[in-house]
């Protein structure tokens, strides 16, 4: 049982899904109320991690935060070390690759909320801010809160763009994906077993809670 | 300026070319046909909607000026806002929702505000509901409540009653007549029903393609439509062309030549002889002659023709009359049913009626453009 790599991959979820959560509630939003020239190319580079396999959208990743690209560099300069196999980078990737996981279903629940009970809102004196905490959030917040467990859960589970952009170097990008595959790889088929049973266990949990929660806030919105 | 005053234009994509005034107190309806643009006049005044060219002003502090680069955003704007569907928020309770609105209010100040206000429109004991638990009439209410709860400068209501069923619908109207005396605001209120309109409203305008055709007493504009149009929107039916041919007699009446008839109407020296003009007769200003015996008022304005068609609605009786000599012009006619029974009126029976001098009106002859109608 590998749980350096364990909680390292907890570590990862939790920072892509704070870091999404505003990202997401953002441009969710903004693809949910706005119309602009545009828009499908952006709601196309949104979805394109659902479509591109793994090991693709892995590579070049990998060629952007090379030292010779200009986000490497910049990275470098900032930072002092470079973007690629560290946990940084695997960050900066997990949050690129969950971008249709967190951005669609946020979008999906703005949307369903009626035109009409925004403009209330506006009606009703409620500032944007106000109206975002105190009407959108509570009605979208089913939808967000399972956007947020679909990105945790995947963060857990995703192999190809990890290998491909962190390596797999024990306690800074070794992620329990990984791990297992290590292990396998070891023929030591009862860690692999024990910590692919961890992982069933999470996602499982993370995923019945989803429906569990927005099933009850539905009921209490009526 | 105390009160509402709106000029709104645009060519596209909702045609808008309006200008209304509404004071303080006023109930005005905003009524015409789906799409004609009365409920864009309605979220442009809220400040939802920004037309090309806009001045809205209320007790004289500008809301939108586009030619001084003026909006006030809709957030900023003392307004109540009544939504067709309502748009209550469906997480708060029915106390909730009208509190969202208070937000000028100290906190401790909005709980019994909301109280007192969700008892004006009798929702009292209902607080704590979501709208969910609400039937469609205490929805409304909500909604009202809410519209109330900013102290608006002017309350907008956007086919309040149209999504409720009649016995509610006639309980709704009792109750904002009522409320009204209470409130000292311009209220506007969009409406597709004319009765409605006649029922709760101070002054009504015709609004057709964004325009304001006629504003005026509702009952006023239902019996003197200014234009063919306005006669078309308020429901008019029987509307002919004709000449003016003559002003003369003692008391002195106005002759109009309808394609060789004649027609007498009250004196309407307004109109030059030789004019071509429009007018109309309401359904339920033409008497039925009655059969083998004539009697004096049969000599008013007298016609014949066939009935077409004829059908019974409670205690009327419609009937389309082809008239003599007359190809296409169909002429509606509201009966009482006794009289139709009486008469054993039946489709293919001839029929003389005469048209009440008093009750015709005459309007300006359409425009060679709108003649296609």
């Amino acid at each position: 049982m590998d749980w350096a790599a364990f909680w390292l991959s907890m570590r990862l979820g939790v920072l892509t899904v704070a870091i999404l959560l505003p990202i997401g509630v953002w441009l969710g939003r903004l693809l949910a109320y706005r119309e602009f020239r545009g828009k499908e190319i952006v709601e196309g580079l949104v979805a394109l991690p659902l479509v591109l396999p793994p090991t693709v959208f892995g590579y070049y990743l990998l060629v952007s935060f090379g030292a010779t690209s200009p986000v490497g560099q910049l990275w470098q300069n900032v930072f002092g070390h470079q973007l690629a196999f560290t946990f940084e980078g695997l960050l900066v990737a997990s949050i690129i690759f969950n971008l249709p996981f967190a951005i669609q279903p946020m979008q999906r629940a703005f949307e369903a909320i009626p035109d009409d009970v925004r403009e209330a809102a506006q009606c009703c004196g409620l500032s944007p801010w106000q109206a975002l905490l105190r009407v959108e959030l509570p009605l979208a917040w089913p939808g967000i809160l399972t956007a947020l467990v679909l990105c945790f859960a995947h963060t857990l589970g995703e192999f190809g763009i990890v290998l491909m952009v962190g390596g797999s170097i024990p306690g800074e990008t070794k992620t329990i994906a990984i791990a297992i595959y290590d292990r396998v790889q070891a023929f030591d088929d009862a860690s692999a077993a024990k910590m692919s049973a961890l992982l069933l266990a999470v996602s499982l949990i993370a995923i019945t809670a989803t429906f569990y929660f927005s099933r009850r806030i539905g009921r209490r919105l009526g | 300026m105390e009160g509402l005053k709106a000029i709104l234009r645009q060519d596209g994509p909702i045609p808008l070319d309006t200008i209304l005034e509404c004071a303080p107190g006023e109930l005005l309806a905003l009524v015409g046909p789906s799409g004609s643009g009365k409920s864009t006049i309605l979220r442009s005044i809220a400040g939802l909607y920004s037309p090309q060219e806009a001045e809205v002003t209320v007790n004289g502090k500008v809301w939108t000026s586009t030619a001084a680069g003026i909006t006030v955003p809709a957030w900023r704007r003392p307004v109540g806002m009544v939504f067709q569907s309502y748009g209550l928020f469906p997480h708060l309770t029915a106390a909730g929702n009208v509190e969202a609105a208070m937000s000028h209010l100290e906190p401790t100040k909005r709980g019994r505000r909301a109280v007192e206000l969700l008892a004006l429109v009798n929702l009292k004991g209902l607080e704590h509901r979501k709208p969910a638990e609400l039937s469609g009439g205490q929805q409304q209410r909500v909604a009202v409540a809410r519209a109330l709860a900013r102290d608006p400068k002017v309350l907008l209501l956007d086919e309040p009653f149209s999504a409720v069923d009649k016995v509610t619908r006639g309980r709704l109207y009792r109750e904002l007549a009522c409320m009204r005396r209470q409130l000292d605001m311009p209220i506007v209120m969009v409406t597709h029903d004319l009765d409605e309109a006649i029922m709760l409203a101070d002054r009504m305008c015709l609004v057709q393609r964004g325009k304001i055709l006629q504003a005026g007493r509702p009952d006023e504009i239902m019996r003197r439509p200014a234009s063919v149009e306005a006669a078309r929107l308020v429901g008019q039916r029987n509307i002919f062309p004709g000449r003016i041919e003559a002003h003369a007699g003692d008391p002195a009446r106005t002759i109009i030549d309808w394609r060789g008839r004649r027609l007498e109407t009250p004196h309407l020296p307004q109109w030059p002889i030789g004019t071509d003009v429009s007018w109309l007769i309401p359904p339920g200003k033409a008497v039925l002659h009655r059969r083998g015996r004539a009697s004096r008022g049969d000599a008013e304005n007298p016609v014949t023709g066939t009935i077409e068609n004829q059908i019974a609605l409670g205690d009327i009786v419609i009937a389309t009359v082809r008239l003599d000599g007359e190809e296409t012009r169909l002429l509606t006619v509201h009966l009482p049913r006794h009289a139709a029974e009486r008469n054993r009126l039946a489709s293919g029976e001839h029929i003389g009626l005469s048209l009440i001098a008093e009750a015709i009106h005459v309007m300006p002859a359409p425009l060679l453009t709108d003649r296609r109608q």
